[in-house]
């Protein structure tokens, strides 16, 4: 099929209306974006058989999402920022109640002060939640793993909602061509209608999402926690099945430039593009560096990750969030953690980055890759620096 | 490992689950339950106190039965041939709603609460 010309946010409202959910509820009004603007013209159109339930606030939003999903609906909303705070408490219910949700979300900054622009701090916000947690780069990217998120929480091995991030303006709002699939494959792909094994069915009453004490409350986080690990195994396959159909290749931890490398970026969403061009033109300059894209956040592929890294010196982790008085970034917590185990632990350098969808330029990550490397020819771990903050 | 439903789990197996603190791998996933499951639910052991009826007092009004938030009143038909509360002590929690809302004859309750002996 030949390419369409839109805008992140589009390329997902265009993947929601190929999946035709059930239910779509959302709170319309900012921070949302223009996912769920546009899927409610599919409504309106007719293009969809969607429920759209236009509710007051996003705790609502996630409430309605979880009473139609443990209807057994195939469930999608969106939204960012300010919006996931208040529906926060509600983020946690959906994964213990094992409501596979898919959420797109364009990861904006949180207030205060008040900003709406990039950066992924709102999403890694999940990161304890039991949700599935995943970044895309490009637009094309953003609506191939919004398809994607609900064959994979669908899952019956895996039932947990699935949030899908894009970089506030700088994907959702910029426009690029995207290579649709037809509806028929994406019906194929998803194996028809949603089939749910535990729901709310009058004729097999059961109740779901109970009081659990203190002498039931650890066992059932218990399940969450082993179907994350679960998914790690429906998440490749997943990725593996799209790939047939469509021959565009997904892993959850990538990498460009690695095999000889010496020093790695490491980072997440959009980012990875300039990173990818300084990559290049670093290699250019005789500079032995790769990349390493983290695409799905939770859970977790630490073998993978070690795999990648195993002959790296030098780790160059890089993130567009932060979290105020912790030992350095939230991405980079788990690199730190992952490498502590390698035979070998490389150097490594922390960033953050971008904040409120400040411009990191292809020159600035150069800046960044020379910067680190001469600490660690110093024999040096980079202290966690704010990159481009002014004094 | 799938996970369990408690579709799964009948009525006898459940009262194994509690008796024997089964484990995440047995129990239904999502905080579930079968339908119905709290009538094993021995609320009484939280009493402190039990509603005692004094029949004479009572106008069939059913307020009580209906404000019980665990359904441990049933109406009864009495020798008067008037429905009135009986009290369930396996659900009964002692909480005095029933003796709080009931209007009683001419200011005289027909419940009232008495310490648990
Ligand atoms: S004391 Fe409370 S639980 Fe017991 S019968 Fe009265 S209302 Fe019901
Ligand atoms: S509320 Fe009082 S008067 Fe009414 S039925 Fe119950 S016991 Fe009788």
């Amino acid at each position: 099929m030949s390419k369409i010309a839109v805008t992140g946010d589009d390329a997902i409202a265009q993947a929601a209306k190929l999946v035709n959910p059930d239910v779509v509820a959302a709170y319309p009004i900012t921070p949302q974006t223009i996912i769920v603007e546009r899927f409610s013209d599919f409504v309106a159109n007719g293009e969809v058989d969607t429920e759209f339930v236009c509710v007051e606030s996003e705790h609502s939003a996630m409430s309605a999402c979880i009473g139609a999903s443990t209807a057994g609906g195939r469930v999608f909303t969106s939204s960012a920022s300010a919006g996931l705070m208040l529906m926060f408490e509600i983020v946690q219910i959906a994964s213990s109640s094992r409501t596979p949700i898919v959420c797109a979300i364009a990861n904006r900054a949180i207030s205060g002060p008040i900003n709406i622009h990039g950066e992924q701090t709102d999403q890694l916000l999940f990161r304890d939640s039991g949700w599935i947690s995943q970044f895309a780069e490009t637009n094309q990217e953003a609506y191939d793993q919004t398809i994607m998120a609900f064959k994979i929480g669908e899952h019956p091995e895996v039932l947990l909602p699935v949030a899908v991030g894009i970089d506030g303006f700088i994907l959702s709002h910029a426009i690029e061509g995207v290579e649709p699939v037809t509806k028929e494959l994406v019906s194929d792909f998803l194996g028809g209608e949603r089939k749910s094994t535990l729901r709310l069915d009058p004729d097999n009453p059961v109740s779901i999402g109970l009081l659990h004490l203190q002498d039931y409350y650890m066992e059932a986080r218990a399940q969450v926690r082993d179907a994350q690990q679960r998914s790690k195994q429906i998440i490749i396959d997943t990725f593996k099945d799209w790939q047939k159909l469509t021959g565009r290749e997904y892993n959850p931890i990538e990498s460009y430039q690695i095999d000889d490398a010496d020093y790695a970026f490491v980072t997440m969403g959009s980012g990875a593009g300039n990173a990818r061009t300084a990559v290049d033109e670093l290699r250019a300059n005789g500079e032995k560096v790769g990349l390493i894209k983290v695409r799905v956040y939770r859970p977790w592929f630490g073998n993978e990750f070690s795999t990648l890294t195993k002959n790296i010196k030098g780790i160059i982790s890089v993130e567009r969030a932060h979290s105020f008085g912790s030992p350095g970034g939230i991405l980079g917590q788990d690199v730190k953690s992952t490498l502590f185990d390698a035979k070998q632990t490389p150097y490594i350098a922390e960033y953050c980055y971008g904040l409120g969808g400040r411009d990191c330029l292809v020159k600035e990550w150069t800046e960044i890759y020379n910067r680190s490397i001469q600490g660690f020819n110093e024999g040096e771990n980079l202290p966690y620096f704010w990159w481009g903050v002014r004094e | 490992m799938p996970d369990v439903l408690p579709t799964d789990v009948s009525d006898v197996e459940f009262k194994k689950w509690v008796a024997e603190k089964w484990g995440y791998k047995k129990l239904p996933m999502a905080g579930s339950t079968p339908a119905g499951t709290a009538k094993f639910f021995r609320t009484g052991d939280w009493a402190a106190k039990q509603p005692r009826l004094i029949v004479e007092n009572c106008t069939s009004c059913y307020k009580c039965y209906f404000y019980c938030p665990d359904s441990a009143i049933t109406m009864v038909a009495g020798e008067d041939g008037k429905a009135h509360p009986e009290f369930d002590m396996f659900y009964c929690k002692g909480c005095g709603v029933c003796a709080y809302e009931c209007p009683g004859r001419k200011g005289e309750k027909a419940i009232i609460m008495e310490d648990l002996k």
